[in-house]
This record gives C-alpha cells, sequence and structure tokens, in this order.
C-alpha cells in the first residue's frame, strides 16, 4: 500500500535572496522546501541566518533574486504586485514579533479589516465570524477593547486571530513568542498545534525557543540562509 | 463605511488640530476667491453696462481704417506701381451725405439713429476762457439714444431744442467758467466764426472728461460756427442688442466705407485692464491656494511618516499599492471637500457684507457713480472654487500618498521587529 503524497500547500524551489550592492548580501541560500496542507513546521536558526528572510520570501512579501515559490501548486513568479498582494489577502496570514495591530481600531475592527478588505461576505457575517475567532482565541469580552488596553499576550492572540480571518491555508510567524513570557508562548503554541491538526492549516514559524521547536512535526535549520 | 474611508478619516482624526488648520487654509482660498470673483465681475459688469448705457454702441464717423488707395494703383493692382510724394487733398471732411445715410440706418429694426457734428469750441465767459469739444445734436434723437437727458441737473435737453442759441455745458465746465443757467458765453470756433450762446441745461455724467471738456449745441448751431453746413461728422448708433454692435458696425462699414467702432472696439483698452485685474486677482487667490495646498501636503506627509507601521502591515495583509494610494488621497479629497464647503460659508459671508457696504462720495450722481459696491452673485464662482480646491488638494495629497504606496512592506517590518 502506498501513502498518497499531499500536493504541498508551500513550496519552496532553490530560493536565493542577494541584496544588490557594492558588496551583495546573501540572506538567503538556494532553499528547497515543502509544506503539506496541516503541517506545523519550526524555522530555526543562529540571528542573522536569514529566517526572517525566508519568512518573507515564502509569505510573497519579498521576491526572490532566483528560484521560485509555490502556493498551492502555482508559481508566484510570473505574477504582479497586485496579484501576490491578492494571494496574500486570501491565501496567507502573517504574525510577527510586534503585533501590528491598527491603534485607533478595536480588536474586533482590527480582525475586521482583512474580511472587509477580501469583501466576500456580508457584514453582519463577517462580524460573526470575527467574534468566533476572538472567542477562539480566548478574547471574546475583548472584542471592543483598543490594542493599548490589552496585555502583551492577548494582543498577540488578536495578531493572530486578524492573520486568521480570511481561513488562509498557510499562517506564517516571525519569532512570535519573542515578547511573551513562558506562559503566553505555550498559548500561541497550542493554538498553532491545534489550527494545524484541526483545520489544515499550515503553520510555518520562526523561533528561536528550542523547547516550542520541538513541539513541531518538522524543523528546519537555517545557517547563513542555507537549509542544513 | 469603506474601509478605506474609515482607515483614512482613522488618521485624519488623530491629528485633529493640523487637518484643521488645513481645512480653515483650503476655506480661506475658496472664500476668497468667491469674494474677490464677485467683486470683479461685479463691477466690471457695471462698467460695461454703464458704458452701454452711456455711450453710443456704435459711432460712425468721417474716418477711414485704411488710407485713400491712390488712382494709379487702383488702377493697376497687379502692376509694380510706387506712388510717392502724395500731397493729401484739403478735403471738405464729413461723412458725405451723411444725413442720408443716417436715415437709412434708423430704418434697420432695433436700432436708433442719431447724426452729430463734432468739432472744437472756444468759451468765453468774463474773464474765463476754456477750451471745449462741441457736439452738435438733434436734442430729441439724443435724448433717445443717450443718457444725456438723465444726467440733466439743471435744464433740460427740450430747452437747448426751443433756442436757437441754446448750449448744454457740463457742471465741471460750468463751474470752471462760473457760468450758470441762463448765462450768455461767447464761443469762437476754429473757423473764425464767433456766435454768442446761452446756458439752457447743465448735466453731469459723473464722468469728468465729459463734465469738464464737452458741450452739447443744437446741429444747426454748430453747422453754423463751424462753417459747415448740412454737414455731419459723427452718425451715433444704438442697438437694441449691445452684443451684436461689433457685427453691425462691419456690415456698417463695409457699406459706407466709414469707420464704424463698435462699443467693444472703442473701450478695448478698459477690456485690457479687466483682463490684467482678473490675472493679479487669481494670481493672489493661487497663492493663498498653494499655501493651503501646502498645508495638505504636510499634513498628509506627516501621516504618511507616523503610519508607517499601519501601512507595512496593511500591504502585508493583502492590500495593493492602489489602495494605500487611495487611502491617502481620501485624506487630500475629505480636507479639500470639507475646507471647500467651509469656504462656501465663508466667501457667501463675505459677498454679504462687501454688498451691505456703503459708501458716501461727495458730490456723487451720474452713470458711473455708484454708493454701494457692486457685487456678481454667480453659482459658477462656487463651484470653480470647489472644483479647484478639491483638485489642488488631490494633487497635494498625491505625491506623499504614491511614497506610502511603494513603501516597502520587508523594510517597515524588519525596521520594527
Ligand atoms: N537591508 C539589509 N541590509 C543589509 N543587511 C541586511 C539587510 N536585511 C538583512 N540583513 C542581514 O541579513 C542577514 C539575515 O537577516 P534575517 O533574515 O533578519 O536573519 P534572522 O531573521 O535569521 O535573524 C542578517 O545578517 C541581517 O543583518
Ligand atoms: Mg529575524
Amino acid at each position: 500500500m502506498t501513502v498518497p503524497v499531499p500536493t504541498p500547500v508551500l513550496e519552496a524551489r532553490g530560493l536565493s535572496r542577494v541584496l544588490p550592492g557594492p558588496v551583495p548580501v546573501t540572506l538567503v541560500n538556494g532553499v528547497d522546501v515543502a509544506v503539506a496542507p496541516g503541517e506545523f513546521v519550526a524555522i530555526t536558526g543562529p540571528s542573522g541566518s536569514g529566517k526572517s528572510s525566508l519568512l518573507y520570501l515564502l509569505g510573497l512579501l519579498d521576491r526572490p533574486t532566483s528560484g521560485t515559490v509555490l502556493l498551492e501548486g502555482r508559481d508566484t513568479a510570473p505574477l504582479d504586485g497586485d496579484e501576490l498582494a491578492r494571494l496574500r489577502l486570501e491565501k496567507l496570514g502573517f504574525v510577527f514579533q510586534f503585533h501590528f495591530l491598527l491603534p485607533e481600531f478595536t480588536v474586533l475592527d482590527n480582525v475586521l479589516v482583512p474580511m472587509r478588505k477580501r469583501a466576500a461576505l456580508p457584514r453582519a457575517a463577517m462580524t460573526e465570524h470575527a467574534l468566533d475567532l476572538l472567542d477562539r482565541l480566548g478574547l471574546a469580552d475583548q472584542a471592543r477593547k483598543r490594542p493599548d488596553q490589552l496585555s502583551g499576550g492577548q494582543r498577540q492572540r488578536a495578531a493572530i486571530a486578524r492573520a486568521l480571518a480570511n481561513a488562509p491555508r498557510v499562517l506564517l510567524a516571525d519569532e512570535p513568542t519573542g515578547n511573551l513570557d513562558t506562559r503566553n508562548a505555550q498559548t500561541v503554541f497550542d493554538i498553532f498545534r491545534s489550527l494545524a491538526a484541526d483545520t489544515g492549516t499550515a503553520v510555518v514559524t520562526v523561533t528561536h525557543d528550542e523547547h516550542l521547536a520541538a513541539q513541531t512535526d518538522r524543523r528546519l535549520h537555517l545557517v547563513d540562509g542555507r537549509c542544513v | 463605511m469603506p474601509l478605506l474611508l474609515t482607515v483614512a478619516l482613522t488618521h485624519l482624526a488623530g491629528r485633529r488640530r493640523q487637518t484643521l488648520v488645513s481645512v480653515l487654509g483650503v476655506a480661506l482660498g475658496v472664500g476668497f476667491f468667491i469674494a474677490m470673483s464677485a467683486l470683479m465681475q461685479g463691477f466690471q459688469q457695471f462698467f460695461i453696462s454703464s458704458v452701454i448705457d452711456v455711450s453710443p454702441h456704435i459711432t460712425l464717423s468721417d474716418e477711414h481704417r485704411e488710407p485713400t488707395r491712390q488712382p494709379a494703383l487702383v488702377a493697376y493692382p497687379l502692376g509694380a506701381v510706387s506712388v510717392e510724394g502724395v500731397k493729401p487733398r484739403d478735403e471738405r471732411r464729413g461723412v458725405k451725405r451723411g444725413l442720408a445715410i443716417a436715415a437709412e440706418i434708423a430704418r434697420l429694426p432695433g436700432v436708433q439713429v442719431a447724426p452729430s457734428l463734432q468739432g472744437q469750441l472756444f468759451l468765453r465767459y468774463g474773464s474765463a476762457e476754456r477750451n471745449a469739444t462741441m457736439i452738435g445734436i438733434d436734442p430729441a434723437a439724443e435724448a433717445r439714444l443717450t443718457r444725456l437727458e438723465r444726467d440733466m441737473v439743471a435744464g433740460s435737453l427740450h430747452a437747448l431744442e426751443t433756442r436757437s442759441d441754446g448750449i448744454a455745458l457740463g457742471v465741471a465746465l460750468a463751474k470752471r467758467l462760473g457760468a450758470s443757467l441762463g448765462d450768455r458765453l461767447t464761443a469762437v470756433a476754429p473757423s473764425g466764426v464767433m456766435r454768442s450762446v446761452t446756458v439752457s441745461a447743465i448735466y453731469r455724467t459723473g464722468i469728468t472728461a465729459f463734465d469738464d471738456g464737452t458741450v452739447y449745441m443744437p446741429l444747426k448751431q454748430a453747422q453754423i460756427l463751424q462753417d459747415r453746413h448740412n454737414v455731419v461728422n459723427r452718425i451715433r448708433v444704438r442697438l437694441s442688442e449691445p452684443t451684436e454692435a461689433p457685427a453691425v458696425a462691419a456690415r456698417l462699414e463695409a457699406r459706407y466705407g466709414y469707420k464704424a467702432e463698435s462699443w467693444q472696439e472703442a473701450n478695448q483698452g478698459i477690456f485690457n485692464v479687466f483682463v490684467i485685474q482678473n490675472a493679479i486677482m487669481y494670481s493672489t487667490v493661487g497663492a493663498i491656494t498653494i499655501v493651503a495646498a501646502f498645508g495638505i501636503f504636510n499634513i498628509i506627509s506627516t501621516v504618511v511618516f507616523e503610519k508607517t507601521r499601519d501601512i507595512g502591515i496593511l500591504k502585508s495583509l493583502g492590500f495593493a499599492e492602489a489602495d494605500i494610494t487611495r487611502i491617502f488621497l481620501m485624506e487630500g479629497l475629505a480636507v479639500g471637500v470639507i475646507g471647500a464647503l467651509a469656504g462656501w460659508l465663508v466667501g457667501y459671508a463675505l459677498v454679504a457684507g462687501l454688498s451691505s457696504l456703503r459708501f458716501s462720495f461727495g458730490g456723487g450722481g451720474g452713470a458711473m457713480s455708484s454708493d454701494r459696491l457692486r457685487l456678481a452673485w454667480s453659482l459658477y464662482h462656487y463651484l470653480a472654487g470647489g472644483a479647484f480646491s478639491v483638485v489642488s488638494a488631490m494633487v497635494a495629497a498625491w505625491l506623499p500618498a504614491r511614497r506610502a504606496a511603494r513603501l516597502n512592506p520587508v523594510d517597515i517590518i524588519r525596521g520594527v521587529s
């Protein structure tokens, strides 16, 4: 009996990123990686090894110098800026070390931003879905508050809720626990874990924390922009 | 409310004071534009209607635009003929068959005609002496053609008609001569003829050049003084439709060969002044608007700088460059539109205030004088001011908006993490 190999939802082929200049800097150097739906992957490596750079490339925020990223099997190299933005809106979610919530908007309104931009649902359904997301992340009673009224852990969960607003195929996180204490960091990883397991969303997260990295399905170790 | 507009208004709400100042700048620009336009256009319209009211619409005179063509040139139009040393003939001046022509023109529909003879005159009263332009008129036709009857402050045109030696003086000239109604003056014409005349009317047009230098007398009297019997040298025409004057003048000129000058042509110099006046006004208002536009440029640049983080995250969330551009253009648009609306109120208030002002100039009276500012109320001023401010707000917002749209989210996110 053969185990069917699922099509990777996200795949990098020979991915390189070089900063041009008098002394060109290689950030990412020939990375090949494939992430399956529902897979939970950690990117680890020393500081300055190119983890963030790789994540930006995978998240279609930056363009590779050579190589390509395939999203749901589709080559993204020929796409223009607007098409990449569309893919980010509909298929990808980002969480960074800093929460990047819009400070004037309530938590609920922050979560509604990607949904309203996509405009795939009636307004009432958007609100219902957003409140549901916040409830699942333990923020039900924080929905009407503004980010500065939340704790660090709550803010990061609000940012995760916003990243999940349009039900992305891949969630990309860059040291999402970098500003959190151990307990809150563990909560975030628990959320990722069940997200991958329950909804089939692939989760790719950069982390420094060995203990947390050990909880993922697979680890990708970077040194000097190379996978080792 | 659309998402992009929500974000845009949030940005402005975060800078309430600066937004208010920008809105105020736009409002002042629009307000002044409306007030200045009303003032200028009002004055110019008033002036033009006064000109139309006071002066003939067309003056046919015994002049030609081109010197008379020499017979040799007429005979050989294609020949290499050059005529030199021509001496002008001492012609008897005046419009030939002038009275017949006047009668002919008077038969056109919607037309009033007054033939006249214009010349110089020297007036003496006691020891006072003045030069004046003498216009010999048919008082009845004059009353129909010009305001002269209405401008009389003493005596009447009718009095001029009833006695053969009557003369009408301008109020300033009468004062200089020290003459008043009923006084007898001595008139000497360049022809050498000298006659005694009686002041039978005094008028005030409000135009000093007239009031100080023009006298009217019956046509017959003028012809005798000038020793030019049955001659007229001006045929003045009024039309029911003054705007048609240039076309009618061109027809008359083609038909009779004499120079026919429309009121538009006669006042060309003033209209050129109006053009300059308008240019000055529009550059003043333009300067205000540029300052207002700088205010808008400034606030939006500040917001772009302040909200760099938000721009980064919006782009990572899937907002395209065009979306970001739109957010900041909307901010400019909001300031422009609110400023324009406030400017309409400012403009309305200014125009209302200016039109309620009253002046008293000593003397006064006559066609050109007015105790108030003439203001033209026009919806067009409001629309033009509004459109101009909105467009300049958009232009001012464009540069920072483009800069925001081109920000690289990777640089922003790296800078924060
Ligand atoms: N704009 C840049 N100019 C110069 N060096 C850069 C720039 N961006 C990143 N780098 C360098 O590239 C390397 C990889 O950076 P990054 O991907 O952020 O690493 P990591 O996330 O693993 O710490 C680092 O040494 C970093 O200093
Ligand atoms: Mg990093």
